[in-house]
């Protein structure tokens, strides 16, 4: 499928790989994504009629990495008539995390780049309400960003002299109980990336 | 002459039907809905954040609580995802076990939804029918991981142990007198596969009853068909899965057409809707439970002759036995390492999915080679239903939110996560 994938899409892709557990992934540049995603679903010999999903994935603090910010939205999409899947993946522009919407190919687009707009803060171009969705009304930030803390920057409690629930300045401390760790492993580096 | 204007309504976050902390915004225009548009995300905890900052195994009780309603499927869509990545074989026994779990499941959820349903169209009856039914389920859930709900048993590289000997007995107390008991006793004599054989047994006789409730009632026709019909085409557009897909006619089942686990070797059905209507949503689910149930008694029939391990003995990824390491120093070792480290995946990425009661619930993990996922992403069947909502009750009244509501089964947990 990989072979069909490329040549279908041929000067179009940035990358193509089946990777180690044999799922097909295609890098694409932000200004191809439409036309891509519109020749797949309606090319016949592909048709990805189905979106199943969009994930934001912040790639900052990647392996050993450190960068202030590098956001990639991923996109899979399924085949029902070919019975087969794909990932699209592509990295948002920097300083400004715009990437066209996909919402006039597959209508199922819609809260899915809502979610990555929310968590991640990827601005997705022509969608058309593109609200928070998942965050409180209000809420300040993107919380799936790997520079925001895990436990947020607010907590609410209710305050008995104004009657009311307010917001201030969250007074836990971020403890890591387990460091997190890379380890090399021998028996994976014959199929390593 | 009086302008006539549409007027805003608000239904939940707090109201019986909106099955949990549904807000919905409603356009209406007298009893007819223009425009819906649901706030989700009450619910929201963040659950793929919190992932991010504990070792795997530790996110598998988070999973029970994305779906409440069908905790193992949940965990069987993470743990799936993990053993891609690792590359762990599952002993064939785990693989039944979780089969089987997984049929439990979906009749779990299947009931709750039924019950929920039916109680929202104005049915009060069958609900109560149902939850009789779970609550046998729910010892199941019990006598295996020792939690009704949240049960955190299926492990990456099998299941966390094996099937109890004996099943759990009620005892006399200042409630129940001594002949109850022995009636309520009658199916624990044996084991936990026989307490499952005796309620597959009668548990189509059940079914048959919440039929007779429904299948053929005016009023719960009256208020199912012809609501909420959805085409195949917009069903494929819309991103529907399980259930919702296959109400609309399109034969789309991942046990099927991708399976996993031994789900090549069982013999099963795959119901399909004609109209894509709530009726015929309704129809499939029902169905769906019937070839659970058998599902189950193939399981059974396996597992009764086939004993064995039921989770990988590579000890970097599951832990030794608590004799091997008392004794033996690797064992120790692997011990000490997996319980305050973890295990590291090797980098890359891997989406898994699972047929989910509601649909296709996916994991996408993202490794860097550490011993936490980078990242995970749910991809939550309700989500992409209840996305749908606005296109499948304009131009319905406000009585058929309801219904759409129940039809698509959604539940909070895994919608917000």
């Amino acid at each position: 499928m990989l072979e069909l994938v490329t040549a279908r899409l041929q000067g179009k892709l940035i990358d193509a790989e089946v990777n180690r557990v044999g799922e097909v992934t295609v890098e694409l540049s932000p200004e191809q994504l439409i036309e891509v995603a519109t020749l797949l679903r309606d090319d016949a010999a592909l048709a990805f009629d189905q979106l199943i999903d969009i994930a934001g994935v912040d790639y900052a603090e990647y392996g050993s990495e450190q960068l202030p910010l590098k956001l990639a939205a991923v996109y899979h999409l399924l085949s029902l008539q070919h019975n087969w899947r794909i990932r699209l993946r592509v990295f948002a522009p920097e300083p400004l995390p715009l990437i066209e919407s996909v919402c006039d190919v597959w209508p199922a687009a819609s809260w899915f780049e809502r979610e990555a707009f929310d968590l991640f803060g990827i601005i997705f171009n022509g969608h058309p309400d593109l609200r928070r969705i998942l965050t409180d009304y209000g809420f300040i930030g993107h919380p799936f960003r790997k520079d925001f803390p895990l436990v947020g920057h607010v907590e609410m409690f209710y305050d008995v002299d104004l009657g009311r629930v307010v917001y201030r300045p969250v007074d836990l401390e971020n403890r890591v109980t387990v460091p997190r760790v890379i380890r090399q492993d021998n028996r994976y580096e014959s199929a390593g990336e | 002459m009086a302008e006539i204007r549409n007027y805003t309504m608000n239904f939940g976050p707090q109201h019986p039907a909106a099955h949990g902390v549904l807000r919905l915004v409603l356009e209406m225009d007298g009893e007819v809905v223009q425009k819906a548009d649901p706030h989700i995300g009450l619910l929201h905890r963040g659950t793929e954040k919190l992932a991010e900052s504990k070792p795997y195994n530790q996110s598998i009780p988070y999973m029970d609580r994305l779906d409440y309603v069908s905790m193992m499927c949940n965990e069987h869509g993470y743990v799936l995802a993990i053993e891609k990545l690792l590359g762990v074989d599952v002993p064939l026994r785990a693989q039944y076990i979780r089969v089987m779990f997984d049929e439990i499941t979906r009749l779990l959820n299947h009931l709750m939804w039924l019950g929920t349903h039916a109680l929202d169209v104005g049915a009060m009856t069958v609900f109560l029918y149902c939850f009789r039914e779970r609550e046998d389920l729910m010892d199941v859930y019990e006598a295996v991981s020792g939690a009704r709900m949240h049960a955190a048993y299926y492990r990456p590289g099998g299941v966390y142990r094996d099937l109890p000997d004996q099943m759990s007995q009620y005892k006399t107390s200042k409630w129940h007198n001594d002949k109850q008991v022995r009636t309520m006793n009658q199916a624990r004599g044996g084991s936990l596969l026989d307490f499952i054989e005796d309620f597959a047994q009668r548990f189509p006789a059940c079914i048959d009853d919440y039929e007779t409730l429904l299948t053929d009632n005016r009023i719960w026709k009256q208020r199912t068909v012809g609501i909420g019909v959805v085409s195949p085409e917009r069903a494929k557009a819309l991103g529907f899965t399980g259930p919702m897909l296959r109400g609309s006619g399109i034969e789309w089942d991942l046990r099927r057409k991708q399976p996993y686990e031994v789900y090549d070797q069982l013999d099963f059905d795959i119901p399909l809707g004609v109209n894509g209507d709530c009726y015929d949503r309704y129809l499939v689910r029902v169905e769906e439970m019937r070839q659970s149930t058998g599902i189950i008694r193939q399981c059974i029939d396996w597992l009764r002759v086939n004993p064995g391990p039921v989770i990988s003995n590579d000890h970097k990824v599951t832990p030794p036995s608590r004799g091997e390491m008392k004794e033996d120093m690797e064992s120790l070792i692997h011990h000490f390492k997996l319980f305050t480290e973890g295990y590291s995946v090797p980098a890359g990425e891997a989406y898994a999915a699972i047929e989910h009661p509601k649909g296709e619930f996916g994991v996408y993990l993202v490794s860097d080679g550490s011993n936490k996922p980078y990242r995970m992403k749910i991809r939550a069947p309700g989500f992409a239903h209840l996305a749908a909502m606005d296109e499948m009750v304009k131009g319905h009244m406000l009585s058929d939110v309801v219904a759409v509501i129940g039809t698509m089964d959604v539940v909070f947990g895994e919608i917000d996560r």
